[in-house]
């Protein structure tokens, strides 16, 4: 039987990563992926023809460009583009625009509030300087603080020196921000509810919080601490769909001999006198390697395919305990047109952006409110994209896709399990919402994927559906991720590591989990490094 | 009260899409070029880069020099000035040329069109009726004419452009070739009312549209009709600076000063200092320049223009060069720097010491942080190939976009 230097479970983008950097350093890795198509939640595929969705993730900012640059990931097809601003739609009539531009943008906040127009100024100031530091650890391998050896030493010096920067007073601040909700964060800034409640809405994507739980502010800068060549919280869509950017790793991993077997479901990882050996597929067929990565997000990886038996005492429990709850859906929409909205003029700067259907701070814990009774908000927040509108590959000319990220929705309904039925008619609630914006709108569907948090987690297998596998509430940050102890990428059996979200730096396409992963398996096997440092530390 | 402008003659002149363009420049961002309103950018640079890229972008090009050279003699006299050998130049084929003085020093470069066995434009981006004229010294049999304010000229450039053009109704425009000339019937006219040429300074697919200045608006309503569902967009200086420096292009007053605008003795260029060395053509009669040149190649240039990938992402904008990290010895000088947003890297065009191509090569890189200035020091490594060649820029047809 052939013997692999490392096994990697899970072909999403950070076990791609992960791979990519262990072949580059000569190791002989395979890849083995559940699904017949690579990239898990960065995927894009033709599921209408003409139309290629993104059906999970849809946009990019975490991505750290050293690795773009480190892999040529460009010479392996990917193009990331900056899209333009978001129209956000209060529940008053009133739409706020987020350009691109930084005059044209402060303009039109002084038409909604001169106080908050002046406020933003100090708001994007504060949430930079969080945000840089924040950004230095992506790829960084976070420090054990209850340990002594030189090197934990060494890193918990580096972040107290970072924290320390910061000054007293923004020392006091940035604490007290990691606890604080997102709401709570911005009346410190501005008065006008539209502005907030558009402010607020990335403090709750992907997770089951609402504006008003405590941690939420951290999620909103988790979403603007990435950046498009050096612009800080801005967004980008990779050219021909989310999957370009899987596609062109597996490129660069393949380039370094690295080998991707796709319909290969691990049913389970195999251990030996306490350490991993190799795992066994769905098909039966056991592959062995000296190390086994997983790049499936904690609660999966130890409550699916490990034997309870395998497990020190404790981890079992930590895993199944895991909070990575369902909080979200996705609905893919083909169109035959571009949609008109209501209030929005008809100019090539707006209407080529995203939508944010925020309503009001009422409006979205109201929407929170339904998912903790076990429903869908029966009037959600809505983040929509419209990718065809500045990504001329994946739809035919004239003709769009649009990208619906949905909150909230959950994985258990309080009625009993998720069926087509419901699924549907989560549907029709999310294009009834975005017809009222946009009279007509209906009429130019043509094709639409419905995802609820059953269906994110049969296709890709995010434990409830959860797009970071696992939330990022400060319990689960840094140190803590996915458990206290185990955040160094080593699991508690031998030879076994995790590259998946699960771990630092967290949820987001950023090829920082499966390449800090890489640098640790590297470092345990008295390997050069093969993974670069972060370039963003003089900005 | 008289609303006559009395500033009417020293203002800069408009441009033939000047109507259009001045109505999506929602920033105002005018610089100039030649005498003419030229647009920086018209609403983001970086937005606009990003349609070259990515869609189709539209340059106005109407401010470069363009003239009209024919008559029997315009082919001998134009081979005696440029270094290129145009003589087994096809009809309707673009080529690439730059021209220098009797010192081998260049004046500029440029490209001549040839549309008759007696008929070539040349454009470029500098005045250059002077030079047309002392370079005929000897040829009787060559006019020259001023076409610059003549002709509307429109570039479209990106991975879409061709689709455009074909939407436009340009027939069998996929067919042509890179550097070739077609020429279509327009708005109802008959034969050559629209000229296009697959040429461009962007380093991708593009095209350039030449027209009579009284259907440039017609033009510009039709092409952005086309485009609408393509991404089409107006760009200006900045996103083209941009550009042509992925694609290793060289600009005046960036890689190369002007030899008839040069103060100090050599602070010129000569083709081979720019990497130019294959535009010369010894095999040719004399032309212009032709025994400095030939001294030159002979003894090397003593700076050579070199692409450079350099570590870190702070611009390299104005830094010094040298061949040791403690930067004691200066080996040169960097002509363009940027981020490249589509390569994510830190690229360069550097002047450097031929001498010291070998060795390693470190930048000292100044930046500002919040008005405090501070510099890096930062390993540079040469790049042989532009760094950013798409397939479809050479294909014919070119690739889908």
């Amino acid at each position: 039987m052939k013997q692999y230097d490392a096994i990697i479970i899970g072909a999403g983008h950070n076990g791609l990563t992960n791979a990519a950097y262990l072949a580059k350093a000569g190791l002989d890795v395979v890849v083995v992926e559940k699904n017949e198509y690579i990239g898990g939640a960065a995927v894009s595929r033709e599921l209408h023809s003409g139309f290629t969705y993104s059906s999970f993730s849809y946009v990019c900012s975490m991505m750290r460009q050293t690795i773009h640059r480190d892999l040529n990931l460009t010479r392996h097809g990917l193009l990331l583009v900056p899209y333009l601003g978001t129209v956000n739609f209060g529940d008053d009539g009133r739409t706020l625009v987020s350009y691109h531009s930084k005059e044209v943008a402060y303009n039109q906040l002084r038409r909604h509030s001169p106080h908050d127009a002046d406020s933003m100024f100090r708001f994007q100031t504060d949430l930079t300087r969080y945000a840089q530091l924040i950004r230095k650890t992506l790829l960084r391998t976070p420090p054990d603080p209850t340990s002594f050896r030189p090197r934990d030493i060494r890193e918990m010096l580096f972040l107290a020196k970072e924290f320390w920067a910061l000054g007293e007073k923004e020392l006091y601040e940035y604490i007290r921000f990691f606890t604080i909700s997102a709401a709570e964060f911005l009346d410190d800034y501005f008065e006008d509810d539209l502005i907030k409640a558009a402010m607020a809405s990335p403090g709750i994507i992907g997770t089951a919080l609402g504006v008003y739980s405590p941690g939420s502010a951290y999620i909103l800068l988790h979403h603007v601490m990435g950046d498009v060549d050096g612009n800080i919280g801005a967004w980008g869509l990779a050219r021909g769909g989310m999957g370009a950017i899987s596609n062109a790793i597996a490129g660069a991993c393949q380039e370094h001999g690295g080998e991707i077997r796709t319909n290969a479901g691990v049913k389970q990882i195999l251990v030996r006198d306490g350490k991993a050996v190799g795992v066994t597929l769905e098909n039966g067929d056991e592959l062995r390697a000296g190390i086994v990565v997983s790049n499936l997000d904690a609660k999966r990886t130890f409550t699916q395919i490990m034997d309870k038996n395998d497990l020190p005492p404790g981890i079992y429990d930590k895993a199944k305990n895991f909070k990575i709850r369902g909080s979200s859906g996705k609905v893919n929409i083909a169109l035959s047109g571009l949609p008109k909205f209501t209030g929005v003029p008809d100019n090539r700067y707006i209407d080529r952006g995203g939508q944010g259907f925020v309503g009001s701070l009422e409006t979205m814990e109201r929407a929170y409110d339904c998912w903790k009774h076990g429903r869908w908000s029966d009037n959600p927040f809505i983040e929509s994209v419209i990718p065809s509108a500045w990504d001329p590959t994946v739809a035919p000319p004239g003709k769009h896709w649009m990208s619906n990220f949905i909150q909230y929705c959950p994985s258990k309904l309080a009625d009993g399990p998720w069926t087509p039925e419901k699924r549907d008619r989560f549907g029709q609630t999310v294009i009834d919402k975005i017809e009222r914006y946009s009279p007509g709108f209906k009429d130019l569907i043509v094709h639409m994927e419905v995802l609820t948090p059953h269906e994110i987690e049969a296709g890709v297998g995010l434990t409830e559906g959860n797009i970071f596998q696992g939330e990022l509430t400060i319990d689960q940050l840094l140190f803590n991720r996915p458990f206290p102890g185990y955040a160094q990428y080593r699991m508690p059996i031998k030879n076994m590591y995790m590259c998946g979200s699960s771990t630092h730096p967290g949820g987001g396409v950023s090829c920082a989990c499966g390449a800090n992963a890489a640098r640790e398996i590297l470092r345990d096997l008295k390997l050069p490094n093969t993974v670069p440092k972060d370039d963003c530390y003089d900005e | 009260m008289n609303t006559e402008d009395r500033w009417a003659g020293e203002r800069l002149k408009e441009t033939h899409f000047h109507p259009r363009q001045a109505v999506l420049n929602l920033r105002d961002a005018w610089s100039s070029w030649n005498g003419y309103k030229f647009a920086d950018y018209y609403y983001d640079a970086e937005y606009e880069y990003f349609c070259v890229r990515n869609s189709c972008g539209t340059y106005d090009i109407c401010p470069m020099q363009k003239y009209d050279v024919s008559g029997p003699d315009a082919e001998a006299m134009l081979n005696r000035m440029v270094t290129r050998n145009i003589a087994n130049m096809m009809e309707n084929r673009v080529t690439y040329v730059c021209w220098c003085t009797d010192e081998g020093r260049l004046i500029d470069d440029g490209t001549i069109f040839k549309l008759g066995p007696e008929k070539f434009m040349l454009t470029c981006g500098s005045p250059c009726l002077g030079w047309l004229k002392k370079s005929a010294f000897g040829f009787d049999d060559v006019t020259f004419t001023d076409m610059s304010d003549g002709i509307a000229a429109l570039s479209i450039q990106g991975p879409t452009s061709c689709e455009v053009l074909k939407k436009l109704g340009l027939e069998g425009i996929e067919t042509a070739k890179p550097y070739d000339i077609m020429h279509f019937p327009f708005h109802g006219s008959s034969g050559d009312t629209l000229m296009v040429s697959r040429t461009g300074f962007t380093g991708d697919l593009g095209y350039e549209l030449w027209i009579a200045p009284e259907l440039a608006l017609d033009l510009w309503d039709a092409l952005y009709a086309s485009g609408e569902d393509y991404g089409i967009q107006p760009y200006g200086e900045a996103a083209t600076n941009m550009a042509r420096l992925e694609a290793g292009f060289i600009m005046p007053e960036m890689e190369f000063n002007e030899a008839l605008k040069t103060v100090h003795f050599q602070h010129d260029q000569t083709p081979f200092e720019l990497n130019l060395g294959w535009l010369v053509d010894f095999k040719k009669p004399h032309f212009n320049g032709r025994r400095a040149l030939l001294q030159e190649r002979d003894k090397g240039p003593e700076y050579t223009l070199t692409k450079l990938d350099i570590e870190g992402n702070k611009p390299a904008e104005k830094a010094y060069l040298y061949s040791n990290k403690r930067c004691t010895r200066k080996i040169g000088y960097i002509t363009s720097a940027m981020w490249s947003p589509v390569v994510k890297a830190n690229i360069a065009l550097a002047m450097i010491k031929t001498e010291y191509l070998q060795g390693d090569i470190w930048a000292e890189i100044y930046y500002e942080k919040e008005l405090r200035q501070t510099s890096k020091v930062a390993k540079c490594t040469i790049r042989k190939k532009p760094f950013w060649t798409p397939a479809r820029a050479r294909a014919t047809p070119p690739h889908a976009y």
